[in-house]
């Protein structure tokens, strides 16, 4: 039989013909009859008083149905957007935000007003004409100067600009410091950049007056989480709100939260009595969609003179942006990851979230990991320079080997081979001749440079052991498997997708545990009508966490199924063997029924006594742990001194994300998520005026994206640990390629520019930067 | 990223054009590929309240050799010129520039004409028209590249003044075009470009002034023999560049001498 073994199998993802071919179903193919369109008017001040709107020609303008500003939303929407505990509890204060500014904007692209309109040219013709008197503020846009005391606030009915200050200690930090050789220092940056995902955010609110009921398309990562909040805020019980998400093109994090403009459409919907309809054009999306990163490190490392790592201490200052995001403490596991895959004798750290006059910050791709894997990989590096040790035997030396391994906040490596993924890599790339290389090369004037990742990560989101007491939530997933009479099978869980290739995989993961053809099953997801409520995908947890509640489903319909086959061979269940989706008492094969015999016998009559008809199944998974990927990137560069300009000659890549569903779809994560890395290390950068708080990358010309033709080759290759967590032995792989790869791209800079007596190099590497350091150094 | 509302009409010839130009009045625009202008309306920093769309009139996609000259359509689009076989022949580096235009789409619709027309320094073919002492042909007359690029985005043409075509003069000697951007669709942070014309060098610069550039104490110090690095030693009394957000001001101006000495070792070395 055919369906053996679709687990592990490199099949081509269900969902691309229908994508390439352009039938996909994103949220601007959503029209309905009689629907109205929705343009916001947004705050060109980063920080200003509105001492008044003056909607009146806007509202005379052709095709206009309504202006409408926060006075007409107080009464409809009810409560403010949401906070999560995340990593920080105990906030020093979490201010309230409405999804519109009434008194005080305060970022650039904070909406102040939208227009309803009949089209949306009609909405944007009309939005010009909305006329606000703004008083402008000072614009707080420098962390260190927003802490102190005196300093201009954010909002001015706030006591200061400080979120959170939270201390993470691990260990006897003065006695690992007193035991060092030396003690380094830096100053490691982590620019903000933006998640830019292909589709931009878009929604269509249908508000039905009669019954007070509600339908939201729009394009997101979590629709359970959008019902629960906007439904909330709009007085729409969960029962009568529906929140369809169908194609989505792309998250990376920054949709993962519930918007302003879902509030503003759904109660414009409300208010006007028509569909409406909002899509975010792209200069909308880098200024109001929340921005990734936006953090400094402060460091320093205590260590021996032959290499041993003792201490580390860091604190992180974490731009909030003038909000909180609703994730934003997320990024602060950076501080309980900030010892990456190494033994530590002590660890101290402190996180310092400060809000300023721009957007919010909340997860993006990696979401604290990058930060802390750049962290502790710079830092490993500066320790092997200060030592004239080669920067993988410093590594080496210090590796975590024993599994489970408890860190020093007490996080449990569920299992890992770090040593191994590192060799690989090595052998890969050839690192003695690539070095042997390098001196040739250095002897010509020419620098290149070898950079090393070796990373672990935390990821399936999570366990409620874990997760209960920082945000007050158990993140488990969900799964409804039904297998229908005639034997096709319909999954439909709490997760959804936005590139994650779930149609496939998950149909892999049925395919296999219940012994039917992969054609015949079909995932759905994404709609809060037809699905059970799921927290949604992010953070690497949709297979670990998403996919055990689909085969804890499929495990309680093979039970039954056994039932049926005992009764139905008139044996005991005892005696009924499962082999490959076919049932049959002990010693007799040759007499066995399918699947989807069972199934048809489930809805007929002569069922055995109590036996509830049908053959379906509801489970939510709780995972017992954390998942914990790691792997090593190895990337080499070679650096232009006259020019500054940065060539990628090598990428390698050894991952271990545990047993593999799909290496197709392994491959096409890493791929991804590693350019989104290299991009962060040498391209992207969100840039606003220091003194007035305007943003200066506000198109895709300013903001580089990079393309195909920047990245280099990826030379991928993976070592297989399987997680002891869950009974796939999966980890996950959807985050990654992005936590390894800036700093690989990093220390490999670094690694070049040696000669010129540099240290540290900060993101991106601009050949611009990169020309006035080597300058500096020469002089 | 919608455009504000405007006007929109397709003339049959250059004369309906100058005649629709007239009639809109100073906020009309011409347009033919729209690789520049769409997007600046796209972000209504551009509300031109009617679109004059000459790409329907005869006679302006031609390519033809004249004497010493050749003589380019203004409706000439990028891919074109990669494609032209006279270009080829008579002004490869015009062919080099087209290679290194955008992406496919842009080569696919974007022309010359419009090049000229909107005068942009980082414009590459308007670099190669100053240094190449092109002509500028219009329904009114005929200007010379050096009299033609006033100041940022501002050329000498009139409001009702249609270009029809560019004149190069056949430039056959040994060329090259060094082109330094961040990624392979962008525009050029720095571009020099140089061609060999009888004996001595010409020179130009893309996006490193408010105009485009020609190099010309860089050709006077290799006409009087100097080495390229020498020669590229004096590209800075030839530009005046601007800080922005992909580099300093300091920075081009170093790589403009950088790329200058590589670019002449190029050109030389590939003979």
């Amino acid at each position: 039989m055919a369906v053996t073994s679709m687990i592990g199998a490199r099949i081509q993802r269900r969902e691309d013909p229908k994508l390439i071919t352009g039938h996909g179903n994103f949220i601007d193919d959503v029209s309905l009859v009689n629907m109205a369109h929705m343009s916001v008017v947004r705050s060109p001040h980063a920080h200003a008083r509105i001492r008044s709107i003056d909607t009146s020609r806007a509202l005379a303008s052709k095709g206009v149905v309504a202006v409408l500003t926060a006075a007409d939303f107080k009464g409809v929407i009810l409560g403010p957007l949401p906070v999560t505990n995340s990593f920080v509890a105990d906030k020093k204060q979490v201010p309230e935000q409405f999804p519109i500014a009434a008194e005080e904007a305060v970022y650039a692209g904070e909406p102040v007003a939208v227009v309803i309109a009949d089209d949306r040219y009609l909405a944007d013709d009309a939005a010009q004409l909305v006329s606000v008197d703004y008083e402008p503020l000072p614009a707080v846009m420098d962390l260190e100067k927003a802490m102190e005391p005196g300093s201009p606030l954010v909002k001015s009915d706030r006591p200061d600009n400080i979120g959170w200050d939270a201390a993470f200690p691990a260990g006897d930090i003065d006695a690992a410091f007193a035991e060092a050789d030396f003690v380094l220092k830096e100053r490691i940056g982590q620019q903000r950049v933006f998640p830019t995902a292909m589709e931009t955010r878009g929604c269509v609110a249908d508000y039905v007056p009669y019954d007070n009921r509600c339908t939201l398309w729009t394009s997101t990562q979590v629709p359970h989480f959008i019902r629960l909040f906007v439904g909330g805020a709009l007085g729409v019980p969960e029962s009568q709100f529906r929140v369809v998400s169908h194609d989505v093109g792309g998250g990376f994090g920054a949709k993962l939260r519930p918007y302003p403009e879902e509030y503003l459409a759904t109660a414009a919907s409300k208010i006007t009595e028509r569909p409406v309809k909002w899509i975010e054009d792209r200069t909308e999306s880098l200024q109001a969609t929340t921005h990734g990163r936006g953090q400094i490190f402060d460091v320093e490392v205590a260590a021996k003179r032959d290499g041993t790592l003792l201490g580390l201490k860091f604190t992180q200052l974490l731009d909030i942006g003038a909000y909180h995001g609703v994730f934003s403490a997320f990024q602060v596991v950076a501080c309980l990851l900030g010892g990456g895959c190494y033994e530590w004798k002590a660890i101290n750290a402190r996180s310092i979230g400060i809000f300023t006059n721009r957007m919010s910050t909340d997860p993006y791709r990696g979401a604290g990991r990058p930060e802390a894997t750049h962290l502790v990989e710079r830092v490993v590096d500066l320790v092997a320079r200060e030592i004239g040790m080669d920067p993988a035997e410093v590594r080496r030396k210090n590796f975590i080997t024993a599994f489970p391994h408890t860190n020093n906040f007490g996080l449990v490596y569920d299992s890992g081979e770090y040593e191994k993924s590192l060799d690989r890599a090595m052998a890969n790339i050839d690192y003695p001749a690539l070095r042997k290389r390098q001196e040739e090369l250095r002897a010509q004037g020419r620098y290149t440079g070898i950079g090393f990742s070796t990373y672990v990560e935390i990821c399936g989101l999570g366990p409620s052991s874990a997760t209960a007491p920082a945000a007050g939530i158990a993140l488990v997933e969900s799964s409804m498997v039904r297998v229908h009479p005639a034997g096709s099978v319909t999954v439909s869980v709490g997760t959804h997708a936005h590139g994650q290739s779930h149609e496939t995989t998950f149909a892999q993961i049925v395919a296999d545990t219940l012994g039917v053809p992969y054609d015949s099953v079909e995932i759905r997801h994404g709609d809060t009508g037809d699905t059970p409520f799921g927290y949604g995908t992010y953070g690497s947890r949709s297979l670990a966490v998403g996919g055990m509640a689909i085969m804890a489903s499929c495990h309680k319909v093979v039970e039954k199924a056994k039932k049926l086959a005992a009764h139905a061979f008139e044996a005991s269940e005892e005696d009924i063997v499962v082999d490959h989706g076919r049932y049959f008492v002990r010693g007799n094969p040759g007499e066995a029924k399918a699947l989807a015999e069972l199934a048809f016998a489930s809805y007929g009559a002569g069922l055995p006594e109590g036996m509830e008809h049908g053959l379906e199944a509801v489970s939510y998974f709780d995972p017992p742990n954390f998942v914990w990927p790691f792997g090593c990137h190895i990337c080499a560069v070679e650096v232009d001194p006259e020019t500054g300009a940065v060539s990628i000659d090598r990428y390698v890549a050894v991952d271990d994300c545990g047993n593999v569903i799909n290496p197709m779809v392994v491959d096409g994560q890493l791929h991804g998520g590693i350019a989104q890395g290299i991009s962060q290390a040498l391209f992207e950068e969100v840039q606003y005026d220091d003194a007035t708080g305007q943003m200066l990358t506000g198109t895709m010309l300013d903001y580089l994206i990079p393309t195909m033709a920047e990245m280099p080759h990826f030379e991928l290759d993976r070592t297989v640990t399987p997680s002891p967590t869950n009974e796939l032995g999966v980890k996950g792989i959807g985050e990654a390629g992005t936590i390894a790869s800036s700093i690989a791209v990093i220390n490999a800079i670094t690694d070049a520019l040696a000669p010129f007596g540099i240290k540290h190099v900060e993101m991106p590497a601009r050949p611009d930067r990169l020309w006035s350091m080597i300058k500096e150094a020469r002089a | 990223m919608i455009t504000a509302a405007f006007e929109y009409a397709r003339p049959g010839s250059v004369d309906e054009a100058q005649s629709l130009l007239t009639k809109y009045g100073a906020d009309a625009k011409l347009i033919a590929g729209g690789q520049s202008l769409i997007p600046l309306m796209r972000l209504r920093l551009s509300q031109p309240t009617a679109l004059i769309d000459i790409q329907g009139i005869p006679g302006l996609k031609e390519v033809r050799r004249d004497d010493g000259f050749v003589e380019i359509g203004a409706l000439v689009r990028h891919v074109d010129i990669q494609r032209n076989a006279t270009l080829r022949e008579t002004l490869p580096l015009l062919v080099e520039m087209a290679n290194d235009v955008g992406d496919s789409q842009v080569r696919n619709l974007g022309t010359i004409g419009g090049v000229i027309a909107h005068g942009d320094a980082a414009g590459d073919y308007n670099s190669l028209a100053l240094m190449l002492d092109a002509e500028i042909v219009t329904n009114k007359r005929r200007h010379q590249a050096r009299d033609f690029f006033r100041d940022i985005f501002t050329t000498a043409l009139e409001h009702d003044e249609v270009v029809t075509a560019v004149r190069f003069p056949v430039s056959t000697g040994r060329f090259a075009y060094t082109k330094f951007r961040r990624r392979l669709y962008d525009w050029a942070i720095a571009g020099v470009a140089v061609q060999e014309s009888g004996s001595s060098w010409r020179v130009g610069y893309v996006n490193l002034a408010r105009t485009p550039r020609r190099g010309a104490a860089v050709e006077r110090a290799l006409a009087g023999g100097a080495s390229a690095a020498d020669a590229a030693a004096q590209s800075g009394s030839d530009i005046d560049p601007t800080g922005d957000v992909r580099a300093t001001a300091e920075y081009k101006r170093h790589l403009a001498e950088v790329l200058t000495a590589r670019t002449l070792q190029q050109a030389t070395m590939a003979a």
